[in-house]
């Protein structure tokens, strides 16, 4: 049987997203940031974790966004294969429910012309990756992502040979190397394997769990605890003025890759790691 | 924690001579908002000779681009952008008399050499945290550029804006002494 979904609804549900995920904080990056202030060891980096905290409850409070960086609206659409969408063009319903969210809940509109850097007004258009899954039900995840984190990434082809230690210590340079930039403390997405684009996505996929949700294969966990580990030594600190909270945690996916290739991606995040879903 | 120095401004040569970094400074008064298209702007007609929208002189210009200000408020989410955009305007800047820059991340160092040169400095506002920033702000007024939206320039009123000391007038780099404190082996 096909279930029919009217596009009004997806427009509905993704501009209520981007307001909810602009204006409150995920729980699991609070209950990180509280865990951080008790283990850190600079005094001054604890003011610097007691301030998002305090920022993240004024944002939720006032209903105002958590960073003037709204960010540019990337969406995940999981779409069930018995699903028939009616009364219009999906990609454009979605541009709607960006438009409408950004324009009514206050939020900043950052895209523009890569060249001309004419702003185009509306935050749109949203960065959108679909895919098709069984079953009759639609997933949507709003994840805004801000341009300073985004700037510090990287995507990397490595020689094979290199082998985990040359990934882990690629994404640990890269961290090093970011330094104060993408306001730390922030979360790590690795993406290995695929090609160079399925890397990126693998690495902003894994950006997409929740703050102490290991990777299933008990290899891969443990290796995100390993660079975790060895990113907390580099002393970068909250804002980079020094202290052992540089990244809150550590998600690596993987994937088959090419025979020739190894691509590694690198997708940082800052702490306003904002992604909110609904299954509708 | 030291207590925190309260400056007002427009500063002097004084008051930045007197910061280290570390220093926790709260700052009132008025402060100009500015990002990479203000700042491309600006520089374009310090190159031509011409005269600039705003003064210069004793200044402080936070970078940033706010949110639209919801009713009754003065204005939106108001954190700091990353700096490292704005380097290739600022030495100019800072010999025209600029003495103070807000924003988050690492600087030149051509901008840290005119720092010292010019007697100014760079202060850290945190990043992500625009919401509580925005508290400190009592007044914002555009007064150039309109159309860059966002990114337009903006006469801030601020009382007591909480910054951090990154770069002082002597050479100094927070960053650098934070990773000397805290790395491990």
């Amino acid at each position: 049987m096909t279930r029919q979904i009217s596009v009004d609804e997806i427009t509905s549900v993704v501009k209520q997203l981007c307001i909810d995920a602009n204006y409150n904080l995920v729980e699991d990056v609070l209950s990180a940031l509280d865990k951080a202030i008790e283990e850190e060891e600079s005094p001054t980096a604890r003011e610097v974790l007691k301030e998002l905290i305090e920022n993240a409850t004024i944002a939720q409070q006032e209903k105002v966004p958590i960073c003037q960086d709204c960010g540019l609206a990337v969406i995940f659409a999981e779409i069930g294969q018995d699903v028939h969408f009616t009364g219009g063009d999906l990609k454009e319903a979605i541009n709607e429910g960006i438009r409408q969210g950004y324009n009514d809940g206050y939020l900043r509109k950052s895209a523009c012309h890569p060249i001309t850097r004419k702003n185009t007004g509306d935050n749109t258009p949203a960065i959108i990756h679909l895919d098709i899954v069984p079953g009759d039900r639609v997933k949507i995840t709003v994840a805004p992502k801000g341009g300073g984190s985004e700037n510090m990434s990287r995507v990397t082809m490595l020689t094979p040979a290199v082998g985990m230690e040359g990934i882990a210590e690629f994404v640990v340079n890269r961290v090093r190397e970011a330094g104060s930039n993408p306001c730390p403390p922030t979360i790590i997405g690795i993406g290995v394997g695929g090609t160079f684009e399925r890397s990126a996505i693998l690495a902003k996929k894994a950006l997409l769990r929740s703050l102490g949700q290991r990777n299933p294969d008990p290899e891969l966990a443990k290796i995100e605890e390993d660079i975790l580990a060895r990113i907390k030594k580099l002393g970068i600190g909250p804002m980079g003025y020094g202290g052992t909270t540089t990244s809150l945690d550590v998600f690596l996916e993987m994937e088959p890759c090419h025979i020739a290739s190894l691509p590694v991606a690198i997708n940082i995040q800052c702490h306003a790691a904002r992604h909110k879903e609904a299954v509708i | 924690m030291s207590q925190p120095i309260r400056l007002i401004t427009p500063l002097a040569d004084e008051d930045v001579e007197k910061l280290h970094i570390g220093d926790k400074v709260l700052l009132s008064g008025v402060l100009f908002t500015g990002r990479d298209a203000a700042h491309k702007r600006l520089s374009e007609l310090i190159n031509e000779g011409k005269e600039l929208p705003i003064d210069l002189k004793g200044q402080v210009i936070y970078y940033v681009g706010p949110t639209p200000a919801k009713p009754g408020k003065p204005i939106g989410s108001a954190g700091p952008t990353t700096s490292y955009r704005m380097d290739p305007y600022s030495p100019k800047m800072i010999e025209l008399g600029l003495k103070g820059m807000i924003g988050k991340g690492n600087r030149s160092k051509e901008v840290i050499d005119a720092m010292k040169k010019h007697k100014a400095v760079y202060f850290g506002a945190t990043g992500g945290a625009g919401a509580l920033l925005a508290k400190s702000i009592t007044k914002a007024d555009i007064v150039a550029y309109p159309d860059l939206g966002p990114e337009a320039i903006r006469r801030l009123e601020v009382e007591d804006f909480p910054v951090t000391v990154i770069n002082d007038t002597k050479g100094n780099d927070l960053y650098q002494e934070g990773i000397k404190t805290y790395a491990k082996k």
